[in-house]
């Protein structure tokens, strides 16, 4: 097949990208020749990867990602691996071990995360389309904050082999673009089966956004206008919501209960997971050589104390503790049963209404260095977690701004309604170009 | 409520790797973040989370897969084609 190259120089300002590849080839297909990045945790054969963490630097991987195998055939060139929170484990990108991404609308700010660079990179238009991934928000809460579209995927429509893993029961890989028509584009060529990922689903998209929301109903939860939320990104978020209303969709105001549980659910499962994920990383077949001389707990505790971040090493730490004897049923399995309450939450909402929407972020983007303690980082993912516990799918477009800095809708569906999230973000869209 | 000990103990169990003066600083963390889970007591018991999924299985057929070489590519150290690890013994 006759490959052409791509010239990629771009004017990166804001630490976006960890890698650029100069000179990319690229095919024929849907996406010829079109630009796209590719977040640091989802493997390229030949092109560096790693994750945003020491622990992987000079890492190459010896194959691609489903995904990325998927957009080559399809013609686009992949110019280059973006910045992230290490191992997705952040909400600012300020946890990347090689500094931070900063939002190209206000550098003292950050883009948000993980996925922030590449959000960062679409934003400030050096690419047009990225895929980010998503475990609890990372790719909405960066669109969010850096005024593009990003959708996560119903969990099983996007192959993850090749992604890095974190917390394999709730990420999802997804297209981020500037608007809803080039998002549903970068979504057409990347869901479909992948034997090699066991929780891969048969349901390829297909799908050309419709604007017509006639007689759509959208459930509006209060518990996302509830504490902790700005009042005036509140505000800025139900004027799209009535903007919707205008269009034709009926709005229902409804009830979650159990988001008072969604956000502890969440972090125990994730760090859960990733104690397990991340025991793979220890010097031996990737990533900075371990001292083979060394007794094994010295030597692994030596690579990993030194190569891991701190919020990597303490999600280790939470998880490991979570899952230890005595433990495991005050932190995992209740943590379970409540992930259950949340996924019933949704299923019982969505017998009344077709979509669910609220705010992606519960406030514009953070100063840099202004989520320092842990936990009030995680307090900003009480909005976008719910849909990961469910699996459900989840986009962000932006809607409007508040001090100069944008703001997100986020509009959540059924399982496998992707395309129903898809055109209520573009029936917004369009009714507000 | 943890204590700095059950942190090194944590540590260790995870060969996460601590020094003495970290342990102050990760033990004030643990405790607030444990005291947000908390809120998890409340919630009734079930059986859990369940997924829509189901075992995937499939007859073994033979593919191509990686060389060796590419395998072994990444590696700090091999020896006679193989990783090589510290001693365990």
């Amino acid at each position: 097949m006759a490959r052409s190259r791509l010239s990629f120089s771009p004017d990166d300002r804001v630490n976006a990208f960890l890698t650029t590849c100069p000179e990319p080839e690229y095919g024929t297909g849907s996406l010829e020749g079109l630009a796209i990045a590719i977040k640091d945790n989802i493997s390229t054969k030949g092109i560096p990867t790693t994750a945003g963490s020491r622990i992987l630097e000079g890492y190459v991987p010896p194959y691609d990602a489903h995904v990325v195998s998927l957009l080559m055939a399809n013609g686009a060139a992949i110019v280059g691996k973006t910045n992230m929170d290490e191992f997705g484990m952040g909400t600012t990108t300020e946890n990347s071990a090689y500094g931070p991404t900063l939002n190209p609308h206000d550098t003292g700010r950050v883009p948000g995360g993980s996925s922030g660079g590449s959000a960062a990179a679409v934003a400030s238009g050096m690419v047009r389309m990225a895929l980010g991934s998503d475990t609890g928000g990372s790719i909405r809460c960066p669109a969010a904050f850096c005024g593009i579209v990003g959708l996560k995927p119903t969990y099983g429509r996007v192959s993850r082999y090749g992604l890095i893993a974190y917390a394999n029961s709730l990420e999802q890989i997804g297209p981020m673009a500037r608007t809803v028509m080039e998002t549903s584009r970068l979504m057409q060529v990347i869901a479909g089966y992948d034997p090699r990922d066991s929780t891969s689903v048969d349901q390829p998209y297909c799908h050309t956004p419709e604007k017509n929301i006639q007689g759509r109903r959208i459930g509006v939860p209060e518990e996302f206008f509830g504490a902790g939320v700005d009042p005036v990104v509140a505000a800025k978020v139900w004027e799209a919501i009535e903007v919707l209303e205008r269009k034709g969709a009926d709005i229902v105001t409804c009830r979650m209960p159990a988001m008072a549980y969604a956000l502890a659910a969440y972090y125990v499962t994730c760090v859960s997971e990733a104690s397990s994920n991340l025991a793979r990383f220890d010097g031996v077949r990737y990533g900075p050589a371990v001292d083979t001389k060394k007794p094994w707990h010295e030597a692994f505790q030596e690579r990993r104390g030194t190569s891991f971040g701190k919020e990597v090493r303490r999600r280790i730490m939470l998880g490991t503790f979570a899952l230890s004897s005595g433990y495991y049923g005050k932190y995992y399995a209740k943590a379970q049963s409540a992930r259950q309450q949340v996924k019933s939450d949704f299923l019982r909402l969505f017998k009344e209404v077709d979509v669910i929407a609220g705010p992606t972020m519960p406030t514009i983007a953070f100063r840099l260095g202004e989520k320092a303690d842990p936990l009030s980082m995680y307090l900003s993912d009480i909005l976008t977690v719910p849909a990961n516990l469910a699996g459900v799918p989840a986009i962000s477009v932006p809607c409007g701004a508040v001090d100069g800095m944008p703001v997100g809708l986020q509009v959540m569906g059924r399982p496998f309604e992707d395309e129903v999230v898809i055109d209520t973000a573009y029936a917004y869209e369009q009714a507000v170009d | 409520m943890v204590s700095e000990r059950d942190i090194e103990h944590i540590a260790e169990l995870a060969d996460i790797g601590i020094i003495k003066e970290e342990l102050a600083e990760f033990t004030g963390q643990f405790n607030r973040i444990l005291d947000y889970f908390d809120i998890l007591d409340t919630v009734e018991e079930s059986d859990g989370y369940k997924q829509d999924g189901y075992n995937v299985l499939r007859e073994d057929v033979a593919c191509p897969s990686l060389l060796q070489e590419d395998a072994l590519k990444n590696a700090g150290d091999t020896e006679d084609g193989f990783f090589k690890a510290p001693r365990v013994m």
